[in-house]
């Protein structure tokens, strides 16, 4: 009954999983660093990048293609980038009227944003890779590790926590009010849309107050058994002998990256 | 642990001549989508002015039962209230016909004042002010709570916000009152006092409840849940008295 829809983490027993979260961590990072610093149109590293990100999700166990299917949730924000196609640099491609605003393409412009697009769709798909392949609080744990303001891991690990209760609270709401929401025959159903609105609105004032009283309750909860600020995790973080060959690896196909890409 | 119940003929309904009249449940299958089977083929008749209790261990699958009752679920099988089944393009009307009551009365009320929450169904019904005044006097009268009309629901006892939320279904003048858990959490005065108010609804009732010495004073029929299962219909009183079969499916006999 609970809504899980934004836990990604997908339990399997795989290289990658077992992998230590601050290599996971870090290799994502900087692999994300290394899209964005690529120049465009350097398309034979986008090639590369793609292929060592194939190869991660092959080691995932989650199926080669799976940051891929779940990619496509990220592209709407691509299209802020559709602005690059019209650069005012490089050959024009052809002359498009809109009413008073003629648009320009150009070559240049097209390159900008297949590249553009590529990058961070590359960069999308090795966060998902993380998410699925990483517990939370193995996460916040790694984050803590590589020296991130206490204050941002904390903020972020309520929010997590905060996120599922909110979400089964807004849940019950909506089931409450769907069971009273009825048709009698001879009578138009749902009155008006100000009322309804009103009705919505109530509804987000309670919303935010029970889950404000239930957020205190679990942080009382929290506080009663010891919580001091810090996500534990069962699971021990010791770099080992194959998490260290991983994170060298990454690096050395990362500078390849930039040499394939710069020259 | 699987408890089977063979000896037991779940097939025969209490009343004789009556073929679920007012709930008729064939058949019905439900997983949750982790896969978890929380109903397995479960049949169910009431008939007009029935009071069952539902009664079975935590995660026997009786909430999840009450949610196919106005389709917020729905499983493999049939779901029929009064005649109608349960389809999607008649889902608004099933709302009008079965009041569900929530076990945490917060989860039911959703309106600054205990006036707009239970004026709330029938206002969406779309029934003229008059009428919807009417009813809500009504519905406060029958919970003994006609002088809490403009109180805020937020700051009620939890006993008070139970009758509320009664309140806000009896409004809607169901035909089926489905209630999960109505008595937990209440304090011996509350609970009396809803015992009392259930005793005298004139209408159909189906309720959940751990509280088998409500369900021995107020319901005549008694229907045990299991692993998304029925393993007993019948008497009360009959039933109370089968302590292994109490024993067998998590309950004690009061």
């Amino acid at each position: 009954m609970h809504a899980d829809a934004f836990d990604r983490f997908h339990e399997a027993e795989s290289r990658l999983h077992r992998l230590d979260p601050r290599v996971k961590v870090v290799a994502t990072v900087l692999f994300i660093l290394s899209n964005a610093l690529l120049p465009d149109g350097a398309w034979a590293a986008y090639g590369l990048a793609w292929s060592a990100l194939l190869w991660a999700n092959q080691l995932s166990s989650l199926g080669v293609d799976y940051s891929f299917r779940r990619s496509f949730i990220a592209l709407p924000f691509a299209l802020a980038a559709v602005s690059a196609i019209f650069s005012p640099v490089g050959h024009p491609l052809a002359e498009w009227a809109l009413g008073p605003i003629t648009l320009i393409p150009t070559d240049y412009g097209l390159i900008k944003f297949g590249s553009i697009l590529l990058r961070s769709w590359l960069s999308v798909q090795a966060a998902i890779l993380l998410v699925a392949t990483t517990r939370f609080p193995d996460m916040i744990h790694a984050f803590e590790h590589l020296h991130v303001p206490a204050v941002l891991t904390t903020v972020v690990s309520f929010l997590y926590r905060y996120l599922f209760v909110l979400s089964d609270e807004v849940l019950r709401l909506l089931r409450a009010r769907q069971s009273r929401s009825a048709t009698v025959t001879g009578y138009r159903p749902g009155r008006n849309v100000a009322w309804r609105a009103r009705v919505t609105g109530n509804m987000v004032g309670q919303l935010f107050l029970r889950s404000y009283e239930r957020s205190d309750r679990i942080y009382n909860a929290m506080l009663a058994r010891g919580y001091t600020g810090q996500m534990r995790t069962l699971t021990p973080h010791v770099m080992l002998a194959g998490d260290w060959v991983f994170a060298v690896f990454s690096m050395v196909i990362l500078l390849l990256l930039q040499l394939i890409g710069r020259f | 642990m699987p408890v089977t119940h063979p000896s037991l003929p779940l097939t025969t309904p209490l009343l004789q001549g009556c073929d679920g009249d007012v709930l008729k449940v064939a058949d019905l299958h439900f997983h949750y989508p982790d896969h978890h089977e929380a109903l397995r083929g479960v049949s169910l008749n009431l008939c007009e002015g029935e009071k069952v209790a539902l009664v079975g261990p935590n995660g026997a699958g009786k909430s999840t039962l009450m949610l196919h009752l106005n389709g917020i679920l729905t499983g493999e099988g049939e779901v029929n209230i009064a005649g109608l089944r349960i389809e999607p393009e008649n889902l608004p009307t099933i709302r009008a016909m079965v009041g569900l009551v929530f076990q945490s009365p917060d989860d039911q009320l959703f309106s600054p004042t205990v006036f707009e929450d239970v004026a709330f169904g029938p206002l969406y019904m779309g029934l003229p002010e008059d009428e919807v005044r009417e009813r809500v006097d009504e519905a406060l009268e029958m919970v003994l709570m006609s002088d809490y009309r403009e109180r805020l629901s937020h700051h009620l006892s939890v006993g008070e916000k139970k009758r509320i939320a009664i309140a806000t279904v009896l409004s809607m003048r169901p035909q089926i009152l489905v209630l999960d858990e109505p008595s937990a959490g209440l304090d011996p005065r509350a609970r009396r006092g809803l015992i009392n108010l259930l005793r005298d609804l004139p209408i159909t009732m189906l309720i959940s409840s751990h509280d088998l010495l409500m369900v021995r004073e107020l319901f005549p029929r008694m229907v045990i849940m299991d692993e998304g299962r029925i393993v007993a219909d019948g008497p009360t009183a009959e039933l109370m008295e089968d302590e292994a079969l109490l024993e067998a499916h998590g309950l004690e006999k009061p």
